[in-house]
């Protein structure tokens, strides 16, 4: 698929596929769509791999915009951008936004074939500066 | 593999990663319910049982870890870490260790122990956005690499350490979750600040009772 993918990291898994269910409502499937959530063992947290996978399963050459809640979601998805390495990660972004929000604007301005500049753009909108 | 003494004459005395592997685990599971009650206090309280999963992790296959040359081995230390600690703590740690990998010689002198940990530093703070002064762990790290630096011995640096993490007690958190808590952080130790001083109590123990 040619439009920017989505994916939602949240310390819970819960909040994550919630978040992917109000993505889906509003795009449908036009916008590749992967969340994860947890530690991996069962808790609330995040992991590295997991978020790998999701990146992977939202792949797109358009790039992927990434939607996180609290900071061990930020520095874990930064680890996993970086941990996937060049060429792919100049193509990845970690957005700065709230996440419900965040994910469904993006996803939506990603819907209509927006650039990964715009669709990041769009959730920041949402951040106070 | 080996590492080397912290010896401040420079003499090189090896110590085998396999069992600064083990008491760095062992180090970690026997606080653990110590660092995820300081962790409960100011944070969301997972910090003991993650950083015992991931060094658990580690030693599980510290026999591969000491089969690598010293930089290679920490680097896959911290990958390690980075994949099985499972909270803002794993890429953290994480990354001082992959860092230090990067940094590191070989056969490391105390002086390049110095510079590799420096360096390391940068790459906590960078990927933390933080700074020394914000109550986390970077606030027990700089005072270790400053005591490293000037020579110290290992028992001056393990009370460096020691100190560092007690002078987390008054700060006021300014990053991670405990930050949220503005002026309630005050009065608890910073619970990543605990396991770097419990880390370099192991590792300057082993070496110097090895030495």
């Amino acid at each position: 698929m040619s439009n920017v993918g989505i994916v939602i990291v949240s310390h819970s898994p819960l909040v994550a596929e919630g978040t992917a269910d109000m993505v889906r409502q509003m795009v449908g499937d036009e916008v590749p769509l992967a969340w994860c959530g947890g530690n991996g063992h069962g808790g609330l947290g995040t992991n590295v791999e997991a978020i790998m996978s999701a990146i992977d399963k939202a792949w797109s050459e358009a790039g992927v915009a990434i939607l996180v809640d609290l900071g061990g979601a930020e520095t874990n998805s930064e680890m996993a951008v970086e941990m996937i390495g060049e060429p792919r990660a100049q193509k990845i972004i970690v957005c700065n936004a709230p996440i419900v929000e965040g994910a469904v604007m993006a996803a939506t301005e990603a819907s209509g074939g927006a650039s990964l500049r715009e669709v990041v753009a769009t959730a920041h909108e949402l951040s106070p500066s | 593999m080996s590492a080397e003494t912290l010896d401040k004459t420079g003499t090189m005395d090896k110590v085998d990663l396999k069992t600064l592997i083990s008491v760095t685990a062992n180090t970690i599971a026997a606080h653990a319910d110590e660092l995820t009650a300081l962790d409960q206090a100011i944070g969301d309280g997972d910090h003991g049982l993650n950083m015992k999963r991931g060094f658990e992790a580690v030693r599980a296959e510290a026999e591969g870890f000491a089969a690598k040359p010293l930089p290679e081995a920490l680097k896959a230390i911290g990958t390690k870490l980075v994949m099985t600690v499972g909270g803002a703590s794993g890429p953290l740690f994480g990354t001082l260790f992959m860092a230090l990998g990067k940094e590191i010689s070989a056969e490391p002198d105390r002086a390049n122990l110095a510079t590799a940990f420096g360096k390391a530093i940068e790459a906590v703070a960078a990927r933390g956005k933080s700074q020394v002064g914000q109550k986390t762990m970077l606030d027990v790290l700089q005072p270790v690499h400053d005591a490293l630096l000037q020579g110290k011995t290992g028992a001056e640096i393990t009370d460096a350490a020691d100190r560092a993490a007690d002078a987390t007690v008054p700060m006021k958190a300014l990053r991670g979750r405990a930050s949220f808590l503005g002026d309630r952080s005050i009065g608890h130790m910073d619970a990543g600040g605990r396991s770097v001083a419990l880390l370099v109590r192991a590792v300057v123990e082993t070496i110097e009772g090895h030495a």
